[in-house]
């Protein structure tokens, strides 16, 4: 059986037209999921969850089950659903509240009883203004269906939900950060210790924060079981994906694929999901988790879609994102928006990321623009370096961090990765007083 | 590296506590360190000698990891890892690197970065010489720049108050001042805006960081970026000189660095004083040298010929004050001088001119207290309580006027407790306060009611349920629960409104200390050194060492020769007989009753009476100008000594600079007069002084000249002796900004003890059993209810309290202080207004049987109805000249003024 046969778990509405509203989600087993899983205990549910092996979607890849399992008692505990996704070309929760917003809200539910949250949150990127107005509508007609609010469906089981926008930073994706950002304070990540929310959360209360796909599953895996889930895949990475595709490729888009049994390669240029390259270009690097994550190049193509076997090769899986640049795009180019990025939203709050984002940035403009020193490629390692102590090409998995949060870390990649792929075109940029491909 | 970074002589090391069971070892750099559970690692490792660098941290702060300058290796489950050093908590066992080389690039990276868009202006910036960030760069940083782009910028300085500027390019983002605005003072002006490497400190629009306190953040910004405008481009810090004194602007007693450069007071800084000041310091004496330092200062004598006063010598001068008062005294007999002032005297002068008066001239009418205080023997009596008993109480009872405004650093312990750890504050008040926020309860009621609060408030049958005093029953119910079974009741007693009389208060204390037996009294006294002027023996009806007259008589006859033969009258009692010929005589100590007396016409009428005025002072005011014969006195910083805080705590003045011209130290003039009056008081040296204090003052037994410059007396001495110890809290101070100009001279401490006998005791204890030290008095104040009549439906009753900023003689000759003094009005609960036909902002006539003048209204729902509040004394006038002194409560009518500017 092909990769592409495996079923769909978060998508499978997709397909219509009218995905977003209650009427097609009731009619295509809409809140089944939480309706079985209230005739379980919440331990029942969280082993399903366990069993199923589902990590976390966000990026980190921390294991669900154990996220759960680390929960603190206490009268109190809050459920925080991350969609603040904003990760430059990272569009997969985007769609996933925008075209199925009902079945996040009864996969955040599910999730609700399981941890037996006494109030969720639903933390949507405020810039999805179509995204925010009908996940506000599913959470309302979940109050009328019963599913959510005073005694879910006759459970005697209650937990009120509402929805909170961003404000406009990337850093309130840290999930210490969005808590902060939810407390009505300045989206500044929070120090560690304490190192989980779970035990010190919002409000300093117990606290899960998950992301969109991940409670997006849920349904799928009460279901269906979490074994069914688990048989998907590999065990060290079960289920299903959904890879936003982005860049040189025919058919960029959002695609569902099981995880570790295909590869870049069939994620790239299978006719049913990228399409290839255009014709007549070259693929020249893949950013393959994200713009925090450490490139690849063509000849890790057939690296397979695995969280292990990714951090095996130095990088991560990470948002979800795959980006392709084919031979057309300017390497130094490409590390200087993603670092531009990086500046823009950097929070300021801790030295090395405040200063060394802006620096990284100003030294790749600068070479951009044909004002580079050959000295700049060793400053601009070495500040590396110092925010990512002993960061190296090829490139290992998982990063050090002398900064509070992981965007420190996020800065690196891109640097490290096209200095080490893509040394020569530095040199031309610098040699030539401009950039080759302007 | 080790101990080499930031090299200080200065003696960080307090007596180290005893073990304890919360004791834990870790291993840094492969040494053993002994630390206390939930420290800091940072912490530990610097009382273990081990230093390491750090911008954001400060350890009387909350720690935030924001810098990364303290980064360490510190190992954890997955082997070794990079963590702040400030906020990881030491754990047993724990293994930490300091050295290594990947700390080393790590904090040379932070250095880099921290440098990157830092202007490197160090020729021109204030602190240059004294920076962190220079110093730090030294020893942990990189050696040359590796940057080449543009730098940030920012429009440099923008003024954020009155007295601080902010210079955002030299700024670190540390959040050292933001969080000291919000976390210490409670005043939350100044935040972070915008993000990444645009964040930048700053004010919110249209409000200023308009803090008493914003002087700290000054002190400890790790760069240059907060300056203040009395310091600014005034002095290198390798000019300076320093020595370690208390500042005497308010009774709290702040520990303080006096910095001078050629002869000239350039700076006050906070000395982390742990049971005082704990580093922190307010605006008012941060900033209040530039008085000092004036040009209007008395640098000689005068003496009045033909109606002016004009320079004379000191022999001329003291033969015309000895003369005058001998004068009198001969013709209308020794309770014909009166001495008023004293509380702005050193302790050794206070003793000084306590014994000129009882034992010399042989009157008993002194008095320290400007009529604006509390009997004297009701505060030596009441059992006294230090700051931290205060903070660390059960509950605390507050009795006295705004602390924010009168007493700063009080206010900031205390706010500290209550938000820290939740101590409940009962609030016994006629309007709302600065601690009114932070109080469990409020209660707020009738001026010259106190008393009726406070039986309410611990009738035993808790019956009361009904308002008293305008006091709503469920507050009172609610703070009866609060005291309900609680050990440990601090009482802050002071004057609460200066429109009512002392008799209030004093019987509201009483009935406390007698539903409170186990309660001790924080005095809430404002003048620098009252205490140690009460203690000395400046007031009525007392001598040295807070012993009754009567009780004292015997033993200080036989020291003294002689003690007043019957009590003295206070200074509503001076003034009254001065007016009236009684008193014939008058010295002023540093008193200026014109601006200070509560009844201000009575006190001119007084001055007026006065035959005969010998005025010992700093500056010509309102009251000396009257003198006969002026005596310019040094001030703080112009001369060594000590000084007693509100807990009775004893601790140095240092001398930093020369006085102007020949002001003398008010002991020496008490001698000298006294040599001119025929006796010998027997002092030369403040040492003399000192001994004669220790012999003779029972209270003061043991405080000796060698005990005062022990180690254990940094925080000074509580006396009397044995009553609090203070805490060991090593390293609770922060070296960054602790006076960072190399060693600060500890008065004494690092003197030579003397030879035994070198000195000779000129007074020997006298034989047989001393005095015993006042006690409460029985309860006699409590009883019958002496609660005024209500006012009548037209008229409000009074509340008079000071401002920080306010027409004292300190504020009006420190040019950055004077213009921050509001501006007088009253205000008045919105009701009244409404009621009275008047708007918020309309200028009324306010008339009381004083007289009357004009003042904008306002209005404030913090004052209740039937009351309103009026500045005591503010430059543009204020409410003394409304109040009569002899009345136990002031009421005022207020009118509209048509057509009056």
């Amino acid at each position: 059986m092909s990769f592409l046969d495996a079923p769909r778990v978060v998508t499978s509405r997709f397909e219509h037209e009218d995905s977003h509203t209650l009427s097609r989600f009731v009619s295509t087993g809409g809140y089944d999921g939480l309706r079985r899983a209230l005739t379980m205990t919440p331990e029942e549910v969280a082993a399903q969850v366990d069993a199923s092996g589902i990590i976390g979607r966000g990026g980190a890849g921390f294991p669900t089950g154990r996220k759960w399992s680390m929960l603190r008692p206490a009268p109190v505990r809050y459920l925080v659903i991350n969609g603040d996704e904003s990760e430059p070309a990272t569009f997969k929760d985007h769609a996933l509240v925008t075209r199925d917003p009902n079945q996040l809200v009864e996969g955040a539910l599910i999730a609700a009883y399981a941890v037996q949250a006494t109030q969720v949150f639903l933390y949507v990127r405020g810039e999805f203004a179509l995204g925010l107005e009908r996940v506000q509508a599913a959470l309302n007609d979940a109050y009328r269906q019963g599913a959510v609010g005073r005694d879910i469906f006759g459970s005697g089981f209650s937990v009120d939900a509402i929805v909170h926008p961003g404000a406009g930073a990337y850093i309130c994706g840290d999930e210490t950060a969005l808590l902060e950002s939810l407390e009505g304070k300045r989206g500044f990540p929070r120090v560690k210790p304490p190192y989980y929310p779970a035990v010190t959360g919002l409000y300093r209360e117990p606290t899960i924060v998950n992301n969109v796909e991940t409670v997006s599953s849920l349904p799928w895996i009460i279901n269906h079981g979490g074994a069914a889930f688990a048989a998907l895949g590999a065990p060290t990475s079960t289920g299903t994906r959904v890879f936003a595709l982005a860049g040189d490729v025919m058919r960029p888009g959002n695609y569902e694929i099981e995880l570790s049994k295909p590869t870049f390669r069939d994620l790239i240029f299978a006719p049913e999901l990228g399409g290839g390259l255009r014709p007549g270009r070259s693929l020249k690097a893949i950013v393959p988790g994200g713009t925090s994550a450490f490139w690849i190049g063509p000849d890790r193509l057939d690296l397979h879609l695995d969280q292990k076997a990714v951090a095996d090769a130095g990088t991560m899986l990470g948002s979800g994102s795959v980006v392709v640049m084919d031979d057309t795009q300017c390497m130094v180019r490409a590390a200087w928006r993603i670092s531009r990025f990086y500046r823009r939203e950097s929070c300021g709050q801790c030295t090395p990321c405040r200063e060394g984002s802006g620096w990284v940035e100003n030294i790749l403009r600068r070479i951009e623009a044909g004002s580079g020193h050959e000295d700049d490629l060793g400053v601009l390692l070495d500040i590396c370096d110092n925010i990512s102590p002993e960061v190296s090409w090829p490139s290992k998995w998982p990063p050090q961090q002398t900064t509070i949060c992981p965007l420190g870390p996020s800065i690196p990649p891109a640097v490290v990765s096209s200095i080490g792929m893509f040394r020569d075109e530095y040199m031309v940029h610098i040699k030539d007083g401009g950039c080759p491909f302007d | 590296m080790a101990g080499a970074p930031l090299t200080d002589t200065r003696d960080y090391q307090r007596p180290e506590a005893a073990p304890d069971a919360d004791a834990v070892t870790i291993n840094v750099d492969g040494r053993p360190v002994q630390a206390r559970k939930g420290e800091l690692l940072i912490a530990a490792a610097e009382r273990a000698g081990t230093y390491i660098p750090r911008f954001c941290y400060h350890p009387r702060m909350k720690p935030v990891g924001m810098c990364r300058m303290c980064l360490v290796e510190v190992k954890g489950p997955r082997g070794f890892a990079l963590q702040p050093a400030c906020f990881v908590p030491v754990e047993e066992g724990q293994e930490v690197l300091t050295q290594s080389d990947k700390v080393r690039k790590a904090q040379d990276g932070v250095l880099e970065f921290l440098l990157v868009n830092h202007p490197l202006d160090c020729p021109v910036c204030d602190k240059g010489g004294e920076c962190p960030l220079q110093d730090q760069t030294i020893s942990f940083g990189p050696g040359e720049s590796r940057f080449l782009e543009e730098k940030r910028h920012f429009e440099k300085p923008i003024a954020i108050s009155e007295l601080v500027y902010l210079d955002r390019e030299r700024c670190i983002q540390c959040s050292r001042c933001t969080r000291f605005a919000d976390e210490l003072a409670g005043d939350p002006l100044i935040d972070f805006i915008g993000r990444g490497d645009q964040l930048e400190v700053n004010t919110y629009p249209d409000a200023p960081f308009a803090s008493y306190f914003s002087g700290n953040t000054v002190q400890i910004c790790p760069v240059g970026a907060l300056t203040a405008s009395p310091y600014r481009f005034r002095a290198r810090p390798w000019d300076l000189e320093q020595v370690e004194s208390t500042c005497t602007t308010c009774a709290v007693g702040c520990v303080v660095s006096v910095q001078s450069s050629a002869n000239r007071i350039t700076r006050y800084l906070g000395i982390d004083s742990d049971p005082v000041n704990q580093s922190w310091m307010c605006d008012r004496g941060r900033f209040d040298f530039e008085a000092v330092n004036s040009e209007d200062r008395l640098s000689q004598p005068l003496i009045r010929r033909d109606g002016q006063l004009v320079p004379t010598t000191w022999g001329d001068a003291l033969s015309r004050a000895a003369a005058g008062i001998e004068e009198v005294r001969k013709l209308h007999g020794p309770a014909a001088v009166a001495v008023l002032g004293g509380a702005r005297l050193a302790n050794e002068d206070a003793y000084a001119w306590a014994k000129l008066a009882k034992a010399v001239i042989g009157t008993d009418s002194v008095d320290a207290q400007m009529g604006d205080g509390l009997p004297a023997e009701l505060v030596l009596a009441l059992p006294q309580a230090t700051i931290d008993e205060a903070c660390g109480a059960d509950a605390v009872i507050l009795l006295g006027p705004d602390l924010k405004e009168e007493l700063p650093v009080l206010h900031l312990r205390l706010r500290q407790a209550a938000v820290e750890r939740k101590l409940p504050i009962i609030e016994i008040t006629q309007t709302a306060t600065g601690m009114t926020r932070h109080a469990a309860v409020s209660l707020i009621h009738r001026p010259g009611e106190a008393a009726s609060v406070v039986r309410a408030l611990t009738d035993p049958s808790g019956a009361a349920s009904s308002d008293v005093a305008g006091v709503p029953g469920p507050s009172l119910a609610a703070a009866r629960d609060v005291l309900a079974g609680v050990a440990r009741v601090v009482v802050v007693l002071g004057r609460p409104s200066l429109a009512e009389s002392a008799a209030a208060p004093a019987r509201a204390a009483v009935a406390l200390a007698t539903a409170f037996p186990q309660a001790r009294f924080l005095s809430a006294l404002r003048r620098g050194n009252v205490r140690g002027a009460l203690d000395m023996g400046l007031a009525p009806g007392v001598l040295p060492g807070r012993v009754g007259l009567n009780q004292g008589r015997d033993w200080f006859g036989r020291a003294w020769g002689q003690v007043p033969p019957e009590r003295g009258l206070d200074a509503s009692g001076i003034l009254d007989a001065s007016a009236d010929g009684r008193v014939q005589a008058l010295v002023l100590l540093g008193a200026n009753p014109i601006e200070d007396f509560p009844d201000r016409r009575r006190a001119e009428q007084g001055l007026d009476g006065a035959g005969f005025i010998v005025a010992v002072d700093g500056f010509l005011t309102e009251s000396s100008q009257k003198a006969d014969v002026v005596l310019p006195a040094a001030l703080y910083s112009e001369r060594p000594g000590t000084t007693t805080n509100l807990e009775g705590r004893i601790t140095r003045l240092g001398q930093k600079v020369v006085p102007p011209g020949v002001a003398w130290p008010d002991w020496m003039i008490a001698v000298e007069l006294g040599v001119r009056l025929g006796s010998d008081l027997e002092m030369d040296t403040l040492a003399e002084i000192r001994d004669e204090i220790e012999a003779l003052a029972v209270s003061h037994r043991g405080i000796t000249e060698e005990l005062l410059n022990t180690a254990a007396a940094r925080d000074g001495i509580v006396a009397p002796l044995g009553r609090a110890t203070s805490e060991p809290a090593p390293a609770a101070i922060d070296p960054m900004s602790d006076p960072g100009i190399g060693a600060v001279e500890h008065h004494g401490v690092k003197a030579t003890a003397p030879e035994p006998g070198a000195r000779r005791r000129l007074v020997t204890r006298p034989e047989g059993q001393p005095p015993a030290l006042l006690s409460l008095p029985d309860a006699e104040g409590g009883s019958g209810s002496g609660d005024p009549a209500p006012p009548d439906a037209y008229s409000l009753r009074l509340v008079a309290g000071r401002k920080l900023y306010d027409g004292a003689v300190s504020v009006r000759h420190s040019p950055s202080l004077a213009g921050l003094a509001a501006p007088a009005g009253i205000r008045v609960n919105p009701y009244d207004l409404d009621r009275l036909g008047l708007h918020s902002g309309d200028r009324v006539r306010i008339s009381a049987p004083r007289g009357s003048f004009v003042l904008p209204a306002a209005a404030d729902p913090g004052v209740p109805r039937g009351s309103a509040w009026m500045p005591f004394s503010q430059p543009d006038g204020g409410a003394s000249r409304l109040i009569d002194s002899a009345e136990s409560v002031t009421d005022v009518r207020l009118e509209t003024v048509q057509g009056e500017g």
